[in-house]
This record gives structure tokens, C-alpha cells and sequence, in this order.
């Protein structure tokens, strides 16, 4: 089985700070990878790093074997990505969104609603497709934009925090639909998440990041092992301390609290 | 190609199915077409300076365009960030494209509210000498679009969060709208007055609409157009740059 992806001595500093610093890991083929970590960790800044939105300071990065900084193209089909941030036409309909995203990766007309069609229908949304994405609920919108990751058939499904803010019924049916296609597929899936029992579920493998460094890579069975934990919350505390993480607030913090302000809620 | 031709589609539906967003921005120009048309058109008459309703009319519809079309622009930054924009940044389409299809789109919904603003004028007894002139002032307005949207796309691109909104409100879009020949003519001003008007670009914007509806230009009708033409090229060309640089 070959590596999907992978990381040797990445690094990315702002000015004088290190976000990321120094970390290698590699995630095979068709396997589910967790990226765990506090807050302000280095998670959101690595997955911008692998999907090509963000250039590293320095270190070797493949995905699907391009590099995302050279083979930006390639490394863009390679893949399939679910925002922290919800990326939506909210005032397009759900088929048109996932349609806008066809055109845009070049599936051609037919197969775009075909294959539209399927997965709107694995995400229960099928019946709904022409609604207002704005009207529809948090779960939903999470749903649909899983199934749009998907419409151009990438290797790589990356979930940045997939189910913040979504209830357990909801987490619990995203990461069924997920688990199946990762593995109907063979799709590799990459996500970080804060829901370390999520992890503990559907992640083959997981790294702990802290601080910008890797602090830990095994199994969620290994690592509780390895540090005497009962769950994985608590392998996960045992690895990165007790310490709440004092994030400053950047432009991007900012407009969330505004958003969440005028919409009254997180989505 | 197709990459420019969907982003433009998404736009122009996202116009038609907001009538409210398309009436609300045309508040602003009503009351300005209003309060100055008729407040200030008895004096400009008396001062021999003519119809003044006719005279902002095209002035106004300037303003719903350059309005429009630099918010359009500054829309980046929370459609980066919370909308469809990131999306497309990871798609693989060149950043040019995209840059392309939003300003190309956001210049024709600019200029299709400045057409509403126009329609507004019309009814409030605005009066168009040559009506073959009007696909001239059409031109004129897309151009005037592209060039507002091109500079809100490149400012949109830079700025990190909507706190620098009111600022590019405040000292650029506004006094640009003030010192131009939108709400007065060109004749017997101060010097210094003339000179920023002879040096923003929205004086020759409004000088090529307020030509082409009453068929007399202040400058000639080339120089308004070879002005603008000249200003949107660079603007989408540091705009599409700014904006291909953007990273997240």
C-alpha cells in the first residue's frame, strides 16, 4: 500500500512564531487519519499547508505524490476538503451548488448531475436539492458540503473540524456516511476534529499535535495504551497537559464572533 | 473559460433572486435624486445652469454603481473566509480565472443596478435627449463597473477583515463620488477643485454617461472612453494579481 500523504520536516513560522515546527508523519492509502490537538495546535495551518492555500516555510510535502506548492493542480484534484468555515453558495440551491462544483473540477455535464444525483441520495438530501441552501440546518449544510468533497472522485477527503457544533445524532450519521464511502471508495480521509471519542471510533491511526510538534502517532488503542488511558480524552490530556490554550484572537476570530452574533449560532 | 462563465452565472443569479437587496441599494440614490434634485435644481436653474434633475441623474446612476460595484469587491473578505470563495480557491482553476469571473460578474450586476438607477431617474423625470445614445451610455456604465470592481476586488484581496470597511468607504469610494462632476459641473470651480476633478477617474465615468443621455460631453467622448478603458485594464490587472496572491 502506498502513502497518500506525506510530511517530512514541515514548517511554518509567522514571524517569529512557530506554528508548525518540524513534523513529519505519513498517512496511507484508503486509511482514516485523525489530527488531534488543542486549540491554536497547528491542525487548521496544516491542512491549509496540504491543500495547497498555503505556502510552508519550509520542508517536503506530498500529496498523492505532487507537491502542493509546484503541482498546485494536481494536488487539487487529488483531493476533497470539508472547511472549518462554511464554504456554501447559501443562496444557490444544493444542486446547484454541487453542480457550480462540477464545472468547476471539469466533470463533465451528464456524469456532474449523475453522480450528484448518488450522492445527494447517500447524504439523505436527495429530496431536498432544490431547496435555498439557506434554508437548511447545520447537519445539513455539513452534509451536503461532504457530498460536493466528493463529486470529483478525489483520493484524499480532507474534514477540518466536520462536526462542530452539530448535535451527537448528526456527528454520529456524517461520520457513517464517511466511514462507508472511505471505505466503499477506497478514499483517504485526513480530518481534525475536537471530539476525541469520534476519534477513538473511526480513526485507524492518529497524531497528536501540540505546540506545532507532533507529540505523539499511533493507533487511538496504542495511545491510550501507551499512556495508561481509560478513553482517548484522556491519553489526549495525558499528551498535551491540562493547560486551556490562551489563543489571540486574529481577523479570522473576529468575523466568526460577528457571524455568530448576527446568525445566532456557530453554523 | 467555463471556470469564468459559472462564476458570472453565480453571481447574476444571486442578483435576480434578491429583490430586496436590489431596492434597498437604490435607497441611497433616491434620496440623493430627491433631496438635491429638487432641492438644490431651483437654484441651478435660476443660476442658468438648466434642468438639474437632468444633470445628477447621471451622477446618481454613478454612485449605485461605484457602491455596488466596490462592495461587491470587498465581499472577499467574509466570502473567503465563510462562503463559496474558498471553495473555488482549491479548486483547480487558475486564480486569474477566478479573479476574472467575480469581477466580470460583479461588474455586470454593478451595472445592472446602475440600470435600475437609471429606470429610478426616468421615473422621477429624468429626460434622455437621444435615446440611439443609450447603448453608449450602457458601455460607458459596464466600463465605469469594471473599473469599481476591479478596486474593491484588489482592496477586498488586501485587507483582512471588515473593519477597514468603513475606511475605504469613508476616504476613498466617498470623497471620489464628491470631487467629480457627479452633483456639479466642471465650469468656474477653484483651481485646486478642478484639479482633482480633471484627476479622478470618476469625473470622466460620469462625463461619459451625462454625454451619451443628453449628447454633449465635457470632454470628448473618446477621451472619457480611452480614461476608462486604460484605468479598468490595470485595475483588473492589480486586482486579479492581489487577489491570485490571497492565502488563507
Amino acid at each position: 500500500m502506498s502513502d497518500m500523504i506525506v510530511v517530512q520536516d514541515l514548517v511554518k513560522n509567522y514571524g517569529n512564531f512557530c506554528a508548525v515546527d518540524h513534523i513529519s508523519f505519513t498517512v496511507p492509502e484508503g486509511k482514516i487519519f485523525g489530527f488531534l490537538g488543542p486549540n491554536g495546535a497547528g491542525k487548521t495551518t496544516t491542512i491549509k499547508m496540504l491543500t495547497t492555500i498555503l505556502n510552508p516555510t519550509s520542508g517536503f510535502i506530498r500529496v498523492n505524490g505532487h507537491d502542493p506548492v509546484h503541482e498546485r493542480k494536481q494536488v487539487r484534484r487529488s483531493f476533497g476538503i470539508v472547511f472549518q468555515d462554511p464554504s456554501l453558495d447559501d443562496e444557490l440551491t444544493a444542486l446547484e451548488n454541487m453542480d457550480l462544483h462540477g464545472a468547476l473540477y471539469g466533470v463533465p455535464r451528464g456524469e456532474r448531475m449523475k453522480r450528484a444525483q448518488t450522492l445527494l441520495e447517500l447524504v439523505g438530501l436527495w429530496d431536498r436539492r432544490d431547496d435555498y441552501v439557506k434554508q437548511y440546518s447545520g447537519g445539513m449544510k455539513r452534509r451536503l458540503e461532504v457530498a460536493r468533497a466528493l463529486l470529483h472522485r478525489p483520493r484524499i477527503l480532507f474534514l477540518d473540524e466536520p462536526t462542530i457544533g452539530l448535535d451527537p445524532q448528526t456527528r454520529n450519521h456524517i461520520w457513517g456516511y464517511i466511514d462507508k464511502l472511505s471505505k466503499e471508495q477506497n478514499v483517504t480521509v485526513f480530518f481534525t476534529t475536537h471530539y476525541m471519542d469520534e476519534a477513538d471510533r473511526v480513526a485507524a491511526e492518529c497524531a497528536v499535535i501540540d505546540h506545532g510538534k507532533i507529540v505523539a502517532q499511533d493507533t487511538p488503542a496504542a495511545l491510550k495504551q501507551q499512556t495508561d488511558s481509560a478513553t482517548l480524552e484522556d491519553a489526549f490530556i495525558a499528551l498535551t497537559g491540562h493547560a486551556i490554550r490562551e489563543e489571540e484572537g486574529n481577523a479570522v476570530d473576529r468575523m466568526r464572533m460577528m457571524r455568530a452574533a448576527w446568525r445566532g449560532g456557530r453554523r | 473559460m467555463r471556470a469564468i462563465y459559472v462564476l458570472c452565472i453565480r453571481q447574476l443569479k444571486r442578483y435576480v433572486r434578491s429583490p430586496a437587496r436590489i431596492i434597498g441599494s437604490l435607497g441611497q440614490p433616491l434620496i440623493f435624486l430627491l433631496a438635491l434634485g429638487f432641492g438644490i435644481g431651483a437654484i441651478f436653474k435660476r443660476a442658468g445652469g438648466g434642468n438639474y434633475i437632468d444633470f445628477i441623474a447621471p451622477g446618481i446612476i454613478a454612485m449605485a454603481i461605484m457602491f455596488t460595484a466596490v462592495f461587491s469587491g470587498i465581499e472577499i473578505i467574509w466570502d473567503r473566509q465563510f462562503g463559496f470563495l474558498k471553495e473555488t480557491l482549491v479548486a483547480p482553476v487558475s486564480r486569474f480565472e477566478i479573479a476574472f469571473g467575480r469581477v466580470l460578474g460583479g461588474a455586470i450586476v454593478a451595472m445592472l443596478q446602475g440600470f435600475a438607477a437609471f429606470i429610478l431617474c426616468l421615473v422621477i423625470g429624468f429626460r434622455v435627449h437621444d435615446w440611439l445614445l443609450v447603448p453608449v451610455a450602457i458601455i460607458f456604465m459596464f466600463l465605469f463597473s469594471l473599473l469599481f470592481t476591479s478596486i474593491g476586488t484588489a482592496i477586498g484581496s488586501v485587507l483582512q477583515d471588515m473593519q477597514g470597511f468603513p475606511l475605504v468607504m469613508n476616504f476613498l469610494v466617498m470623497p471620489l463620488f464628491f470631487f467629480s462632476d457627479a452633483l456639479f459641473p466642471l465650469q468656474d470651480l477653484p483651481k485646486f477643485m478642478a484639479g482633482a476633478l480633471l484627476l479622478n477617474p470618476v469625473t470622466y465615468g460620469v462625463d461619459g454617461i451625462r454625454g451619451s443621455f443628453s449628447s454633449a460631453f465635457a470632454f470628448h467622448v473618446a477621451t472619457d472612453f480611452g480614461v476608462l478603458l486604460v484605468l479598468s485594464a490595470i485595475l483588473l490587472a492589480i486586482g486579479s494579481y492581489l487577489f491570485s496572491k490571497i492565502q488563507l
